[in-house]
């Protein structure tokens, strides 16, 4: 199964370059990227189950716990690099974002929108968000940094983070054009450094 | 993924005779040898299905598989090589050969000079890591081999691993490389030279040519592999494994042993010396030592493995402090720097660098899925 935000950055993804996908789980994106856009590069995952399934995709996995940043990779070293639905799981959510951009000339950034209005609406009926794209219980969420479409901006603002495009998606998949931050629960962004 | 491994059962050593001189690192030239091995599986008819499989300090040509007779001999990477298992012989053709220098066959300090009619002893030269895949390069030749599926190793054998990605970049499609360090610390150094001088400094030594006196240093090679045995597990592992319960259940107030970690070592240390030559010994720890690709480049580990073409992956396991996950993580970044393809997994483990040896199921369930991968692109 593609899910939803793949087709998307493959979108934003050049044919032939260089990606690190951040927290690939078990490598789908990437292998579908190597297919249709014949990127290189690697994915990064600290779950052993996930890396082996990462293996078994074929593609290059490394196991390194992105909170400990991205030390290893020198500036600019990749075209694109990828976080994909993962932005939401980090401790250290400003920290990611600047060391992605060292790192890549691009960032692609992909979370469930918190102020979806059908997680708005769970809210004010006194309970925790539960939706397609934020699938977990409160207790068992691996889930600590959710945002909103405006909180994440925010965010880019005031780290120098210039958004390159913005798409945002239903459930349903289709791309959402009016309020996005109330009707989109999928949001897709290419950013870059400022300047 | 459920699959009935077994063994590769009853196995034969072969040997193989070079009478091309072999020009070794110390400047030394090794007019003829000879390279005793042991393949399990069958190489396809595009031999393109060849793994080599390198041994550490105290390993030899005998990976899996069991002589005729001697039930208890096993391979000593017998969970990882066989039918079903994660180097499946099934799929692949697995050498295994014994290093130069070695005492299980292959030409060493222990074999004949055939000049003299006396064991080489002293007069064995120092060997290195590419002087043994300059070796084993020969051996693939003789086996007609000319692209290896893999070469991997655990320790010092994914140093030889290593050094075949730089030494011959378009013979190895894939290299493991597992529990490894770029080059020994000098703490590495410093345990490989107190096992040295246990050798070297027991009365049965002989300056090497203990063979003529009809002993063998048995004393030092006790305890250079007691000592070695320590730095293979982890405190963890050791004190599960062992405890500190006093055998009698009071000290004894003497030098008999007291502890199960006393006699665990005595144990072993015993074993070794009976099956291994101290020369060999010798030599395995000089070439740890001298290992060290970068010394070419200035100290720059990425230049030195630019010429290698290779896809890797490598492996390290967290408890292990003699090559620690930080220097598997150097050859990670090196390879990075060059845009290498390569994976990385550091496997949770309590047994410390042994862990190589062992079965767990996050280092099994990695190796599966990559040989499977190299399988993948073999055609039968």
């Amino acid at each position: 199964m593609i899910r939803a935000d793949y087709e998307l950055i493959a979108q934003g993804v050049s044919v032939d370059s260089r990606v690190l996908d951040l927290g690939c789980g078990d490598g789908q994106l990437l292998a579908h990227l190597q297919r249709v856009r014949r990127v290189s590069g690697y994915g990064i995952e600290i779950i052993p189950e996930q890396v082996v399934a990462a293996l078994r995709q074929g593609v290059s996995v490394l196991q390194v716990n992105l909170e400990e940043g991205l030390s290893g990779f020198s500036d600019h070293s990749f075209d694109t690099v990828i976080l994909s639905q993962t932005l939401q799981a980090m401790r250290h959510t400003e920290e990611i974002l600047r060391e992605m951009l060292r790192v890549g000339r691009e960032g692609i950034v992909t979370f469930p929108n918190f102020g979806y209005w059908k997680h708005r609406w769970q809210v004010l009926n006194g309970t925790m968000p539960k939706s397609v794209d934020m699938p977990y219980e409160w207790y068992d969420t691996p889930n600590v940094h959710l945002c909103t479409l405006h909180d994440f901006e925010a965010l880019c603002a005031r780290s120098g983070v210039q958004v390159m495009e913005r798409r945002v998606m239903n459930p349903s998949g289709h791309t959402v054009e009016l309020m996005p931050n109330l009707l989109g629960s999928l949001a897709y962004y290419r950013i870059r450094f400022r300047g | 993924m459920t699959r009935t491994a077994s063994s590769v059962g009853i196995v034969f050593p072969q040997v193989a005779y070079f009478d091309v001189p072999l020009r070794l690192s110390s400047g030394t030239v090794l007019p003829h040898y000879q390279l005793v091995y042991e393949t399990y599986g069958v190489l396809n008819e595009r031999k393109d299905n060849a793994i080599l499989v390198c041994h550490a300090l105290s390993g030899s040509h005998h990976v899996a598989g069991q002589y005729a007779g001697d039930l208890h001999g096993v391979g000593w990477w017998e969970n990882m090589v066989g039918p079903g298992k994660p180097v499946d012989t099934e799929r692949f053709f697995v050498i295994g050969v014994n290093n130069l220098g070695g005492c299980h066959g292959s030409t060493g300090p222990s074999s004949l000079n055939p000049v003299t009619g006396q064991p080489y002893g002293a007069s064995f030269p120092f060997l290195t890591v590419e002087d043994w895949v300059e070796s084993q390069a020969r051996l693939a030749d003789h086996l007609g081999i000319s692209t290896f599926a893999a070469v991997m190793g655990g320790s010092l054998g994914a140093m030889q691993a290593l050094q075949w990605t730089i030494r011959f970049p378009e013979r190895v499609r894939h290299a493991l490389i597992i529990a490894a360090a770029p080059c020994l610390s000098a703490q590495n150094i410093g345990f490989n030279e107190v096992a040295r001088q246990a050798i070297t400094s027991d009365p049965h030594f002989y300056g090497g040519d203990f063979y003529a006196q009809g002993v063998v240093p048995e004393r030092g090679l006790r305890l250079a592999r007691m000592l070695g045995h320590i730095t293979y597990l982890s405190d963890d592992a050791m004190m599960t494994k062992f405890g500190r319960e006093l055998i009698g259940g009071a000290p004894h107030f003497s030098l008999e042993v007291e502890f199960e970690i006393e006699s665990y070592l005595r144990y072993q240390g015993k074993k070794f010396s009976e099956r291994f030559d101290a020369n060999t010994y010798l030599i395995m720890t000089k070439a740890l030592d001298y290992f060290d690709p970068a010394r070419a480049t200035g100290g720059d580990l990425a230049q030195a493995l630019q010429p290698a073409r290779a896809q890797f992956l490598v492996l390290s396991f967290t408890t292990d402090w003699r090559f620690s996950p930080a220097r598997s993580r150097e050859i990670v970044q090196a390879l990075l720097d060059n845009r290498a393809v390569v994976s990385y997994a550091e496997i949770d483990s309590n047994q410390g660098h042994d862990a190589f040896l062992m079965e767990n199921e996050d280092y099994f369930a990695v190796m599966f899925a990559y040989l499977e991968r190299i399988a993948g692109e073999c055609r039968p």
